[in-house]
């Protein structure tokens, strides 16, 4: 018997040979970072979640929680995965009070799914995150990937209000509650957010919802640099509009935008045939409120010296507010090679843009920008080849965002790039004292270290 | 510590400090010395001579808080923030600020209301609470229903660890890096760090707001009125409830303007762009009026908003005319269930004798029924912390939540098993002990004492720590 076969075999003892995949070609689906577990467990209950942390604890294996595994190399390679918990099969809605708002579901749900359920009710969770037709609700908060409409609901944080969890130790643990306002005890929940799967595995996560919108707007200002693309976007967030999203794209980013709607023959925003700078908006709320945005959207623009500005019909604002909802998901496919780098900044400037920019050799790669409400930049790069300058290229451009981050006061992380560039890279926390903070946090949570080691930048 | 701060920043003669043993709460517990720092590395530094001599720390604000948070189970030296009270930086182009701990929650929207701006957790105590205390307890506020609780305002904190550290975590941003360790911080009552500084994210004064008055015969209607306000997706910025008994005190006391002989009253607020309060308002009027509202008045001016606030935020001073001492309870219930939990309230109070008032953020399910009682009269005083405890577990049975915005402390400690399971408490220690391994750090609250998971490991060393 081979070690694997054998693994497979042992933990099939343990947690129920009809929750095992041990097929060789199925579990290279669970590849990450090029690492492919021994065994998967997917369990249909909590229960079983259990039984996998158990065994993988005593056993000494890396096990890593995963859901559709849309986003699963975001953060760096695990240092240790034998074992997949693939939590997909656990997916039932536990819990959900119309009346309070409030939802109680298994991490394996997808959110296509809960959309679907909650729109029956005229709700909603604003996690408008990419991959999400296959994005798990457990997924969505171990992964941390922002939401398009942030600016208006805020992150998971906000709206996160509880979860269960299996700890490192192999118990079943929660934090948090049902009702939305609630200080008893630490929020540990939170701390599972972004965390990659190291601190345990989600088996459930209580939202607070929100009613749907009567009616939404979409709204695109054209301009011919970023400075006024830039200028025009700190006018309208001044202006204080409550807006669901706020964000500039490069020309590049909207020439690929183009390019796929085109192709799936979707319907174009009339703007995006400019190449230009667009800063995009989207809006809701009953039809006078909605009105009354795209009016001062249009004042705005016109103030702002906008070379174009268009209120969006309908099917050109859900195309357009679609793909940038899923603008992770088609960058990182928007060539042979590309790298995508998230900067969490205090301000964005043109300068900052320009900076990053001189990062990028021409010759070997295209940049893109994306710049979200609120100081948040997706950088993306992409080579049409995958070769060994590339590689070079793409991790001097990992480390250059890094730096100009810190520089700004913010800071970066990779949220997709080849293999071979992420192992070239070899990222240091950019705190020490912080990272030896979060050190005892990861011990406290999991203190054999069973949980994905080495996924959080500096070994966690 | 008086040659590491200077006599003037330092008290230790019992005159002094018994003025420190109390907080907003019923509990007492007397520090051995209190002291004032005025920096981040006097903080430092205090904590690592009570590290010295073994004695406990306990940070505090303006003591407000209503759980003893800020009292010193465990004797030792206090650590006052009042003197760190400078704003440091506000930028009004990114909506941020950075305050020191001690900067009072109403100060600082002083500072920023001429560029549009402010800070939007709103306790009642926000002329008097500090920021810091605010972090601390994660604090609430009529406004959170809309806004959120303090935690969906801070962006970074910089901390003294138990072992006198400084560290920073979160970012200016509001993202993170790795865990989402300022996520842990807001609300961890004290017990696992001290705040230095924190950087606050700032909100836009919305452009138009409005008032609302319901006013209703019964205090079923009200909440039935609140369900359905809640159900049917209307987001107020405020719903606020006052029952008939205690709107009647608070009138004679303030002049609100509350109707001396209704049943309830809800007090709303919607905000945001012109267009869209309007129709909120309709909406909220429509659902009242549905619910049997005797009256709806929308208030005519700011001088009237003002007033109507005013009854709401000085309602439990105006209580205190009535007797010696009142107990503030604070428990969550889904929204969908109000008339059942007013209901169960009601028959505790009855069955141990109490008349108990609710004033509450009706909009978010955040109750604080509120028991009168006299202090001196032992067995009253113990009487009121049994009815306190029975409404909490109500709260509990009926899917909700033993604080929602006043914290566990020492007040609920022993009650945290009602919510969470030996497994749950057993990682929540595991956190804690990372952070505060030795139990230095405001021993005592939020872990229960009596089942060993908690024990307060509290080494008090004999010593003269004004040496």
């Amino acid at each position: 018997m081979t070690a694997t076969a054998n693994l497979a075999a042992r933990l099939g003892g343990a947690v129920g040979a009809e929750h095992m995949i041990a097929a060789e070609e199925e579990l290279a689906a669970y590849a990450v970072d090029g690492f492919v577990p021994g065994a998967v467990v997917r369990p249909t209950s909590a229960e079983g979640a259990v039984e996998a942390v158990r065994f993988a604890v005593a056993e000494k294996l890396g096990l890593l929680p995963l859901g559709s595994r849309s986003k699963c190399e975001i953060g760096m390679a695990p240092s240790r995965y034998d074992v997949a918990l693939d939590m997909t099969g656990v997916r039932e809605i536990a819990h959900y009070d119309a009346g309070d708002l409030t939802l109680s579901v298994d991490a394996g749900m997808p959110l296509r799914e809960l959309e679907i359920f909650l729109k029956r009710h005229g709700q909603f969770l604003p996690l408008a995150v990419p991959c999400f037709e296959s994005t798990t609700a457990g997924g969505v908060i171990a992964s941390g990937i922002d939401s398009a409409l942030r600016m208006q609901y805020g992150t998971a944080r906000d709206f996160l209000i509880g979860a269960e969890f299996v700890d490192g130790t192999g118990q079943l643990c929660k934090s948090g509650g049902r009702v939305v306002k609630n200080v008893t005890g630490y929020d540990l929940h939170k701390l599972l957010i972004g965390s990659l799967g190291t601190l345990g595995a989600i088996t459930r996560v209580n939202f607070r919802t929100f009613p749907l919108p009567a009616t939404s707007g979409g709204h695109v200002a054209s301009f011919a640099n970023c400075e006024g693309a830039l200028s025009y976007k700190r006018s309208v967030e001044k202006a204080g509009l409550p807006l669901g999203n706020l964000e500039v794209l490069s020309p590049e980013v909207s020439r690929m935008i183009r390019a796929i709607l085109q192709k799936c023959e979707a319907s174009v925003p009339g703007a995006l045939e400019r190449k230009e700078w667009h800063v995009y908006s989207s809006y809701e709320g009953n039809e006078p409120v909605v009105q009354r945005i795209s009016r001062d959207l249009e004042r705005i623009a016109r103030e702002a010296g906008a070379a174009h500005s268009e209120i969006l019909e309908p099917a050109a604002d859900d195309s357009l507010g679609g793909m940038l909802r899923e603008a992770y998901e088609w960058l990182r496919w928007a060539g042979p090679a590309t790298v995508i780098c998230r900067l969490a900044l205090p301000e964005v400037t043109p300068g900052i843009l320009t900076k990053l920019s001189g990062f990028m050799d021409g010759e070997l790669v295209r940049g893109a920008f994306l710049v979200r409400a609120m100081g948040t930049v997706y950088f993306a790069a992409v080579a049409e080849e995958v070769t060994e300058a590339a590689a070079v290229a793409f991790a001097k451009i990992a480390l250059g965002a890094k730096w100009v981050a810190a520089a700004n006061n913010g800071h970066a992380s990779l949220l997709h790039a080849p293999t071979e560039v992420k192992s070239k890279l070899a990222l240091a926390p950019e705190s020490e004292k912080e990272f030896a903070f979060q050190q005892r946090i990861k011990l406290a949570f999991d203190p054999s270290s069973v949980f994905a080691p080495g996924r959080i930048v500096g070994g966690l | 510590m008086k040659s590491l701060l200077g006599a003037r920043n330092v008290l230790d003669q019992t005159e002094d400090l018994i003025l420190y043993e109390y907080d907003g709460s019923v509990e007492k517990a007397r520090p051995d010395l209190v002291v004032f720092p005025h920096t981040t590395e006097e903080v430092s530094r205090v904590v690592k001579l009570a590290l010295r001599y073994e004695v406990p720390v306990v940070g505090r604000g303006a003591g407000t808080g209503l759980s003893g948070g800020a009292l010193a189970r465990g004797g030792g030296v206090m650590i006052v923030f009042a003197r760190m009270n400078k704003i440091l930086e506000v930028d009004t182009d990114n909506c941020r600020a950075v305050v020191q701990p001690g900067v009072v929650n109403l100060d600082l929207t002083r500072e920023v209301e001429h560029a549009g701006l402010y800070f939007a957790p709103d306790p009642s105590s926000a002329k008097s609470c500090t920021i810091g205390g605010n972090v601390a307890e994660n604090a609430g506020g009529p406004h959170t229903l809309a806004y959120g609780v303090t935690a969906n305002h801070v962006a970074a904190l910089e901390l003294v660890l138990p072992d006198g550290e400084i560290v920073r975590v979160g970012s200016r941003h509001g993202d993170v890096r790795g865990y989402d360790l300022c996520g842990l911080f807001v609300g961890s009552e004290g017990t696992l760090a001290l705040v230095t500084e924190i950087t606050v994210k700032l909100s836009r004064k919305a452009e138009a707001v409005k008032t609302l008055l319901a006013i209703f015969e019964t205090i079923d209607h009200a909440s039935q009125a609140v369900v359905e306000i809640t159900a049917r997706g209307i987001t107020p910025a405020a719903c606020e409830m006052l029952d008939g008994w205690t709107l009647r005190v608070v009138e004679d006391y303030i002049h609100a303007g509350f109707p001396r002989d209704s049943g309830a009253v809800l007090l709303l607020e919607v905000e945001g762009l012109r267009e869209g309060v309007e129709g909120q308002a309709a909406a909220i009027e429509e659902v009242c009026r549905t619910c049997r509202a005797r009256e709806v008045r929308v208030a005519k001016d700011e001088r009237e908003r003002d007033l109507l606030w005013k009854g709401r935020k000085n309602a439990f001073g105006a209580l205190g005319r009535l007797a010696p001492s009142n107990y503030v309870l604070d428990g969550v219930i889904p929204r969908s269930k109000l008339p059942q939990a007013l209901q169960r309230i009601r028959g505790i109070g009855e069955k141990f004798g109490f008349h108990v008032g609710n004033i509450f953020h009706a909009g978010d399910g955040n109750l604080h029924p509120i028991v009168l009682y006299d202090p001196r009269n032992q067995e009253q005083f113990e009487k009121a912390i049994a009815a306190s405890h029975e409404i909490v577990r109500a709260c509990v049975e009926l899917g909700g939540a033993l604080t929602g915005e006043h914290g566990v402390g020492m007040e609920k400690n022993e009650l945290m098993t009602l919510s969470f399971s030996e497994a749950d408490l057993a990682l929540m220690l595991r956190v804690h002990d990372a952070m505060n391994p030795d139990s230095s750090l405001n021993p005592g609250k939020i872990f229960p004492l009596s089942k060993g998971c908690g024990e307060i490991r509290i080494k008090k060393k004999a010593g003269d720590m004004n040496a």
